[in-house]
């Protein structure tokens, strides 16, 4: 394998990995503040007790999230160096900014919330846990875009002398149209993420918990977690297909290459139809078998029903006019400026799938449930146990389809992917690194899962009068902390 | 002053920020299986770090991304060039992370052992490498006319370079005994108080050698006082320590190497990373750096939020300032766990 290679599946596989754990640090910061706000404002403990069993879970994911993270960080340097060398003085300024407000936030108020409940007043420590979560938000905001500018390069210039990309607007980098809506769609889809985790555990419990005793304290509770969940699963999912919609319009406007893979639309339609499966030769060029819906694929693109939606084959002559030969051509052999189109076509479908299914299932859930009922079915219940991998996996399918689809280019019309590996790393060295990463990220996987597991099955801790959270006062200066590691 | 100056001073300032706070951490890491017999005692020892570990290691990320968008060349040549040692430094780090947070989760003696190993290699691994990785910035290696870096990996293992390593782990060593000595109570602060004067004397000699090399190699005036008052700093720190001033000996570490990492920078400067070929090229503060633009966006965030986090630090010390014992140390999360 060349180094090129090596790279690429190194960037997927460290980073698909990171994003596993992502967008349940940001929602699931939110909604243990949620609780312990709910806590605070109502007295009721069993809301103290999802904040701490939540609360656990929620640092089991972030401890990955943050050692990945790392990685990510160094990676640049390490594998991209030609592409560190181009763009650092665009893209190095939102990472290095990301550091400073937002890691810097998170990890030292959520140290405050681990260790703090007897050391600050109850309200000055849930204020901690909220700030934690506006530490994701920060991160996650610098770092999109940071993305969002190789997908569309903006307020720069490029300098012939050096041969680097030169910011000149920074307002441009950080109000990027597309960095305007992959925000609010990233982040919902992490609310998404986060709630549906905390449903399909919580209804697991509430179905135990149940059969035991339907009108006990348990069963209240986790009834509480599951419908409150499932209600921010369903309306989170909508946000997320509506971002998602005008995104496919701002898509098809900057790389309108990326919506043509994404449909394998190889000739230009007007009107376009949406087709929901097709079933082709392995390189997309001839389909066999196709499910479509007339004008809809208009729809999603330019905003009307008859709207034209340029194809495969003539993208292919415009981008060559404008950029002329596909420098990476030799390299990908779908054809000059085309992504892998199975592959876009795919992920594309997986995303806006199982995030309907997700919807589906919370709606089930939420009507299964109404007013008090307690279902038994087991359809139901696989379904919700299933749940929290629907969006989990989506985010992932819309992260390989966002960056394969851009592809052959790292930043959009300027640098191909190609160009951008760091030409003095051997491919011994990557296949070192690739390997070690990919075995440690392995081994955590494991003993994440299981430790998770264990946590779940426990469930959350009863909360007698003795461990409410008190501040110390000198006289329990020898009385164990509430929390230590 | 030139804004490339400010950056390489600012960038100087995170590494020296980085050092003296992970130095002491990793130095906790790395006396577990010395001062911590038993497991309330590691916990004791873990929980010194407890709540502030994390917030000192984005110091070290911040580094990185300052250096990636202040002086792009830098970053990729170093990044790069430096690849397997940085492999190894992530490793450890990343292994080390989890188990602050995973080794409590458990009652049970396998699992607590193994993630001890991973505390203790995760800390002995960087506090070694940043040594080797430093010496070698500042005594230069091979790189071409192109700005790569072409000596091999085994090339960074150079006596001067391990000189460097053994120096800050031997550092990192005396400032995490220091700190224990200042944050238990009990047994282990004696143990911790007595093992730091003994580390911290093998500390000062391999230090002073070090920093003489590096003196004479590419020292200037500014670099010769920084060494002379980090010395200073690291024997005053050593004397209080018998006489249990353990806040004054903390200082004096703490000082020390602040102010060896800062005279590490002035002896660099105005290179950012020079070459040892007759050929290549020495990267600089000018032709690594970004545009004066970016330059001028960072100064103006860096300006504002940098003292807003250093006061929430500073904070977060405040709050969990008082010394901890075992009898701080409440019972598993898990109790009679097995596997
Ligand atoms: C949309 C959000 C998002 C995306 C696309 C990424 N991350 Fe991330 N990252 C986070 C959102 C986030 C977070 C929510 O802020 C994390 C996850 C868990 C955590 O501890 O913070 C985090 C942690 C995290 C850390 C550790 C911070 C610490 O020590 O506290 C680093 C260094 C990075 N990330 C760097 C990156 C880089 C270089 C990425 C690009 C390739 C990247 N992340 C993608
Ligand atoms: C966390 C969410 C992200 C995921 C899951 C993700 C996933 C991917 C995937 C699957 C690839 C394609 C690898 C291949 O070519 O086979 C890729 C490429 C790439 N991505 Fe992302 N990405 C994410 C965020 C980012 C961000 C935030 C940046 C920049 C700040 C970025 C920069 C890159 C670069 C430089 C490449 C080029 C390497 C390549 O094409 O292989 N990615 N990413
Ligand atoms: C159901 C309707 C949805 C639509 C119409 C939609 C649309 C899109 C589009 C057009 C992109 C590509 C943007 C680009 O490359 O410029 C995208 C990316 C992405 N989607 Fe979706 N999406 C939907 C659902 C979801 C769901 C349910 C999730 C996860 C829970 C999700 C997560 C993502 C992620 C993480 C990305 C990559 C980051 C980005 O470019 O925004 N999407 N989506």
């Amino acid at each position: 394998m060349d180094p090129l290679d090596i790279a690429r599946w190194q960037f997927a596989i460290t980073t698909v990995y990171h994003f596993m754990f992502v967008p349940i640090s940001i929602g699931l910061s939110a909604m243990v503040a949620g609780y312990q706000v709910a806590w605070l404002r109502t007295g009721n403990t069993q809301w103290l007790r999802l904040t701490r069993f939540f609360g656990k879970l929620f640092l089991i994911n972030f401890a990955i999230g943050v050692v990945t993270g790392i990685v990510q960080e160094f990676q640049f340097g390490m594998n991209w160096s030609d592409y560190s060398r181009f763009v650092g003085d665009v893209f190095g300024a939102p990472l290095a900014i990301e550091g400073l407000l937002a890691f810097f936030l998170e990890s030292t108020f959520l140290g405050l919330w681990i260790f703090g409940w007897d050391r600050l007043p109850a309200k000055l420590h849930n204020a901690c846990m909220w700030l934690v979560h506006l530490g994701t938000l920060f991160s996650a905001y610098f770092i999109l875009a940071a993305n969002s500018w190789m997908q569309n390069p903006v307020g720069y210039a490029f300098n012939p002398e050096t041969g680097r990309a030169e910011m000149n607007d920074f307002a441009a980098v950080m109000f990027n149209k597309v960095q305007l809506v992959t925000f609010p769609h990233v982040v919902l889809a992490a609310y998404m993420t986060a709630a549906a985790f905390v449903v399909g555990i919580a209804f697991w419990h509430m179905r135990r918990e149940q059969a035991v005793d339907a009108t006990s304290d348990e069963t209240s509770m986790w009834r509480k977690a599951t419908r409150t969940g499932a209600w921010i699963v369903l309306v989170t999912g909508i946000g997320v297909a509506a971002v998602g919609d005008i995104q496919g319009k701002v898509m098809t406007e900057v790389q309108p290459m990326k919506m043509a893979a994404a449909e394998a639309l190889y000739e230009t339609e007007q009107p376009a139809s949406f087709s929901v499966l097709t079933i082709g030769t392995p390189d997309g060029e001839h389909e066999k078998f196709a499910i479509t819906i007339p004008r809809l694929l208009s729809f999603l693109a330019t905003g009307t029903t008859d709207g034209e939606v340029k194809g495969i084959r003539e993208l292919r002559e415009q981008y060559k006019e404008t950029y002329g030969q596909d420098p990476g051509a030799a390299y990908y052999s779908a054809g000059d400026y085309t992504p892998n189109i199975p592959t876009t076509y795919w992920t594309f479908r997986f995303m806006m799938g199982l995030g309907f299914l997700a919807m589906g299932v919370a709606t089930w859930l939420l009507w299964a449930t109404r007013k008090g009922r307690a279902p038994a079915g087991r359809l139901l219940y696989l379904a919700v146990v299933l749940l929290p991998f629907m969006p989990l996996f989506a985010n992932s399918m819309g992260w390989i389809f966002t960056e394969l689809g851009r592809q052959p280019w790292a930043v959009f019309g300027l640098m191909t992917t190609a160009s951008a590996v760091s030409p003095g790393v051997s491919a011994t060295e990557m296949l070192i690194s690739l390997i070690t990463l990919t075995a440690v990220y392995g081994v955590l996987a494991i003993v994440e899962v299981r430790l998770l597991l264990t946590y779940i099955r426990k469930g959350a801790d009863p909360v007698t009068e003795d461990d409410l959270p008190k501040v110390r006062s000198d006289d329990d200066a020898d009385k164990p902390f509430a929390f230590a590691y | 002053m030139e804004l490339t100056t400010v950056w390489f001073a600012l960038i100087a300032i995170l590494w020296m920020g980085y050092f003296a706070l992970e130095g002491f951490d990793f130095g906790v890491g790395m006396l577990l299986p010395v001062l911590g017999k038993s497991d309330r005692e590691r916990r004791v020892l873990i929980n010194t770090i407890g709540p502030v570990w994390d917030g000192n290691e984005v110091w070290l990320l911040v580094a990185g991304g300052a250096t990636f968008a202040a002086f792009p060349e830098w970053y990729a040549t170093l990044f790069s060039g430096f690849y397997l040692p940085l492999l190894l430094i992530l490793v450890a780090l990343i292994v080390r992370g989890v188990a602050f947070e995973y080794r409590h989760k458990h009652e049970d003696a396998t699992w607590k052992s193994r993630w001890d190993t991973a505390i203790i290699v995760g800390s002995f691994v960087p506090a070694f490498l940043w040594g080797v990785a430093f010496a070698n910035i500042v005594g230069g290696v091979k790189i071409d006319a192109e700005m790569e870096y072409v000596g091999g990996f085994f090339e960074l293992l150079n006596p001067y370079a391990l000189l460097g390593g053994a120096m800050t782990l031997l550092l990192f060593l005396t400032h995490g005994a220091v700190f224990i000595s200042l944050k238990t109570d009990g047994p282990i602060r004696l143990a911790a108080r007595a093992l730091a004067v003994k580390v911290g004397l093998a500390a000062a000699v391999v230090t002073v050698v070090f920093l003489t090399w590096t003196q004479l190699e590419t020292g200037s005036t500014a670099s010769l006082v920084a060494f002379g008052l980090a010395a200073v700093a690291l024997v005053a720190g050593l004397v209080a320590l018998p006489a249990a001033r353990e806040g004054w000996a903390f200082l004096g570490t703490f000082l020390a190497i602040l102010l060896g990492v800062a005279g590490l920078f002035l002896a660099l400067f105005p290179d950012v990373m020079p070459t040892t070929l007759a050929d290549g090229i020495s990267l600089t503060t000018t032709n690594a750096a970004a545009t004066a633009y970016t330059l001028k966006i960072m100064t103006v965030v860096a300006a504002i939020f940098t003292p807003l986090v250093l006061m929430y630090q500073a904070w977060t010390y405040w709050v969990f300032r008082k010394r901890i014992s075992v009898h701080h140390i409440p019972e598993p999360a898990l109790a009679g766990q097995g596997s």
